[in-house]
């Protein structure tokens, strides 16, 4: 056997410091199989060693939240005796070293994460983020990780029904790939991970065990640099079929009490599903290795312990119950094979051969690991840019228009969201392509709401901003389809924790959050957090994507931002301050980088989203859209292709420059269309409740009409809107 | 009506073909592979999905499996029977229905709702539909459906071309066929016309909440002519 040093240690991405405090506490070197287990229950991405000092300060309780943090997933109370699980996990390093596989077992993780807690998957989310278009590798990227995505997804059967796509050169080396599950649950049928009971059977389903993804988890915590191609054999391979018939032999079995507790095997395979679950239970368990079914000969049990193969779950049975959980995974073929038990010893014990391999108390793995308070730095909210109007007159605001609406950030993803099947289930509702999507419960009246948010150039220049920024955008989007929001998943990608400023950017944005998700009631429930993205030491920019669920009481009641009627009404909800700085228009077409992100108005966030939900439920509006990327008039451009008519704008009042007005992102804007019967009762509901509104146009036939400009027809509009990710792809 | 529809491990449209069925008035069961004996039926539906991990080849492995005897027994007495996207695939593979799917043209999986004109005579399956272009979903990768010269020229002269892509005019044309299929070709017949292969989901758009509701259509249709 290799005899373990402190340079093999830190060959495993342990620190001196942290190596010599193993010794310490075991009293003894370790061995390699429990080096092996040290480094990866120590690491950034299962010890949350850099992190966990500022997620515990997060808003994570609500009247509704059935499980906050620190479970496989959240979970939260919809009704009826209905619960929805949710998380979001990130897969950013695996899918820059390879796309499709790493894309592919993102979602196989979350989607294990999710029916481990004994709930159906019903729809998938995803974020993903990619370098510059101009970047040789982008294309790839892009085209794999869909492929990715979809050909895990499509395959089990899970529609994907929202989701978010970005590019930006900051992500040129190190891409982003966040994905997000929702299941629903029974909530007397949640299943937790806690281990409970003396010499209950441990037992091992799934796939085989095979040495793919081995320190997959220690891979995740490392910074890029040229040798990335190396690691290619760190990255797992996923079997979408296998996970199938796993989610189906699991929620089988789950229909009894025959299971004490369950945790699927992801980052760091067994040894964090095991430690993780007897820690919880404070227990110790036995495991012996030569039982687990192994895909590839000789495997060592330090191979055993750290693969992170896909598609398995450890489980702890009830005494007498493996003989029917035994014949439920034969009937599905899948692996079964009971390799332990727990025991009051407190340690894990790991056997090979009837020969004891390694014996760690398992208070030192979770417990003990290193939490670190780490130096972090304030960002200074950047000066206002006082921006030359007169310039602005040599543009055409059509012509900005098309521009912007044809731009990689805000055309159409059409051809990313057609190759993810988002029909299957029967109850997708809204598709991709609107504010959120929205799946009905499955033979109910209810429907649940989910988005998926982040603004990086936002939190860039500012991240306390930034951070409260993505949240309220994250709320806007579940009430523009007429949800009530409920709570919040997050995933927190950010370069090197070690570099004051990164990590002050993560530090304001986590505040930022909070702030809003406290003021918003709109608890964290879940998350992941991921470090290190950086390549060459060059990092990201700050990226926290908010992922939101909400509950739509009556499905009949969904809203969607498709414009309905000719004649009707255009109200802009919310004020209009012109604030240009960190926009699209500023960044596109003025070259403008520096200035702060638009500024938060909390109180306004929320009076604001409540009147629309209101309205909504009173049935007094007909299409609603949020004010985001690109401004007022993007975010109508965007209505009028989704609902084939135009709009003619009305003469432009007020004191700011119409490109201010036009073009700016101030926050905490809706954009709704309501009859002109109803307007006058609209004016007042709006009056009484003191939010501000600007009648500014009304719905016509195929054109966009400005005034004084030339029209623009919708359906030019549209092949702009289209056309450029579709050419992107195919040249 | 009795129905039963077939789950292979990987199946993933059998709830949702079972909760169509059940809403049109069939009183539906789930029949698992491993068995050998269909129930007595009086429609057998093959699902969507991805049978056994589509691995070897689409609907390959299926075509092999233990229920799959009885299935080609009851269709050759006359049985109705319905193999919907990868259901198609395992027709294709038992041989029940001729020609091949393979990889779409631009070699991407697709999930859109797109347009159908289908065949109106002599079957039960879309006789009676008065709409003469109907909007259904597809979700699939390998959905292009190919065949030799001579077996379109049999297929054409039976008949048995049952549904084509079209535009929302029923125009057939390049422009809309969405996977390159040879002739906008997305569903065929046997030479009775009691199977029925096609790539589109009726059981998907069944409701004005959903995409479309025109799949309504169908289950009615089948269900009126089987009383």
């Amino acid at each position: 056997m290799i005899e373990v040093t402190e340079k093999i240690a830190i060959e495993h991405g342990l620190k001196k410091d942290e190596y010599k405090k193993i010794c310490e506490l075991l009293k003894r070197n370790p061995n390699i199989t429990e080096l092996g287990i040290f480094s990866a229950m120590w690491n950034e991405h299962c010890s949350y060693k850099s992190s966990k000092k500022h997620l515990k300060k997060l808003n994570t309780k609500g009247k509704k939240v059935i499980q906050g943090p620190g479970e496989n997933a959240g979970v939260i109370d919809i009704g009826d005796e209905d619960a929805i699980v949710f998380k979001i996990e990130s897969h950013n390093h695996p899918s820059f070293i390879e796309p499709y596989q790493g894309a592919a077992t993102g979602v196989g993780g979350i989607l294990r994460d999710v029916f481990t807690m004994g709930a159906r998957p019903i729809a998938n989310l995803n974020s993903i983020h990619f370098g510059s278009p101009a970047n040789k590798k982008t294309k790839n990227l892009l085209r794999g990780v869909v492929q990715g995505i979809g050909g895990y997804g499509n395959c089990i059967g899970v529609p994907t029904i929202a989701g978010q796509t970005s590019f930006d050169e900051s992500y040129n080396g190190n891409i982003l790939v966040n994905a997000m599950t929702l299941g629903l649950v029974k909530k007397d049928k949640i299943f937790y991970s806690k281990a409970a009971g003396l010499n209950k059977p441990v037992i091992y389903v799934g796939s085989k065990t095979g040495r793919d993804g081995i320190h997959g988890a220690s891979m995740a915590s490392a910074k890029f640099d040229d040798k990335i191609e190396e690691k290619k054999p760190t990255v797992q391979v996923g079997d979408p079929f296998t996970e199938k018939l796993l989610l189906e032999a699991c929620l089988e079995l789950m229909k009894d009490d025959s299971i004490i507790a369950i945790q699927d095997m992801g980052a760091a395979g067994l040894t964090s599903s095991s430690v993780e679950m007897a820690s919880k239970g404070k227990l110790g368990i036995e495991l012996h290795l030569d039982k687990v079914p192994c895909r590839e000969e000789n495997m060592s049990p330090y191979e055993i312990m750290l693969s992170e193969s896909q598609e398995r779950m450890l489980i702890v049975l009830e005494n007498g119950k493996e003989g029917k959980a035994k014949e439920i995974f034969d009937k599905w073929n899948l692996d079964f094979s009971v390799i332990g038990k727990t025991t009051n010893s407190k340690n894990i014990e790991l056997y090979f051969n009837n020969n004891k391999v390694a014996n760690i108390p398992i208070d030192l793995l979770a417990e003990h690991a290193p939490e670190y308070d780490r130096k972090w730095k304030k960002s200074k909210l950047p000066q206002k840019i006082k921006f030359k109007k007169k310039d602005f007159n040599k543009f055409k605001i059509t012509e900005v228009l098309k521009k912007i609406i044809s731009s990689p950030n805000v055309c159409s993803k059409e051809w990313i969201w057609e190759q993810y099947d988002h029909t299957v289930m029967g109850d997708t509702i809204q598709k991709p392509g609107g504010d959120a999507g929205v799946v009905r419960v499955h033979g109910s009246e209810k429907a649940v709401a989910a988005s998926v948010d982040s603004s990086a150039t936002y939190c860039y220049a500012h991240p306390l901003s930034g951070g409260k920024q993505i949240v309220c955008e994250a709320w806007r989007n579940l009430i523009c389809v007429g949800a009530e929001p409920i709570a919040i998943t997050n995933c927190l990608n950010f370069g090197n924790p070690e570099k004051p400023e990164n990590m002050g950017e993560f530090v304001e944005c986590v505040e930022g959050l909070n702030e809003a998700s406290k003021y918003l009631n709109f608890p964290v429930v879940s998350g992941n957090v991921s470090f290190y993205n950086e390549t060459k030491d060059k990092g990201i920019k700050p990226t926290p994507t908010i992922g939101g669920v909400g509950l739509i009481k009556n499905y009949k009641n969904m809203m969607t931002m498709d414009l309905k009627e000719t004649g009707n009404i255009i109200i802009v909800l919310g004020k209009t301050e012109g604030h240009l700085e960190q926009s699209i228009f500023a960044k596109e077409i003025l070259n403008e980088k520096k200035g702060p992100p638009p500024e938060i108005n909390l109180f306004n966030e929320k009076n604001n989203g409540e009147a629309v939900l209101n309205l909504i439920n009173d049935k007094l509006i007909q299409s609603v859209h949020d004010v985001s990327l690109g401004g007022i008039i993007t975010g109508i451009a965007k209505m009028c292709i989704k609902g084939k008519k135009g709009i003619k704008f009305y003469k432009f009042k007020g004191f700011l420059d119409k490109f201010e007005y036009y073009f700016s992102e101030d926050q905490g804007r809706y954009i709704i269309e309501v009859k002109k019967d109803n307007l006058e009762k609209v004016k007042k509901i709006l009056d009484k409740n003191s939010n501000h509104y600007d009648v500014i146009g009304e719905v016509i036939e195929d054109n966009i009409s400005i005034n004084d400009e030339p029209t623009l027809s919708v359906d030019k509009l549209t092949e702009f809107n289209k056309d450029w990710l579709n050419k992107y792809m195919v040249n | 009506m009795k129905s039963s529809v077939i789950i292979f491990p990987g199946s993933n449209c059998d709830r949702d073909m079972d909760v169509a069925l059940n809403k049109f008035g069939f009183k539906n069961k789930m029949v698992w592979h491993n068995d050998n004996v269909i129930p007595k039926s009086d429609l057998v539906v093959l699902p969507g999905g991805f049978s056994y991990g589509d691995y070897l080849r689409c609907g390959s492995i299926a075509a092999k499996s233990n229920i799959i005897n009885s299935v080609i027994e009851f269709a050759n007495k006359g049985g109705l029977v319905i193999g919907i996207c990868n259901g198609f695939q395992i027709l294709i593979e038992t041989g029940l229905v001729t020609g091949a799917l393979l990889r779409n043209k631009y070699l991407k999986f697709i999930c859109k709702n797109i347009f159908v004109k289908a065949n109106k005579s002599h079957n039960k399956y879309f006789n009676k539909i008065k709409k003469d272009v109907l909007e259904l979903h597809i979700a699939h990768n390998d959905g292009n459906y190919f065949c030799s010269e001579d077996d379109l020229k049999t297929m054409e002269d039976n008949d048995q071309i049952a549904v084509r892509y079209c535009d929302i005019n029923g125009e057939i044309s390049d422009n809309s066929n969405p996977n390159g299929s040879i002739q906008n070709i997305a569903g065929v017949f046997n030479k009775k016309k009691n199977i029925l292969g096609m790539m589109p989901h009726p059981e998907r758009v069944i409701d004005n909440c959903l995409s479309s509701n025109d799949g309504s259509y169908f289950f009615e249709n089948l269900l009126s002519n089987m009383k």
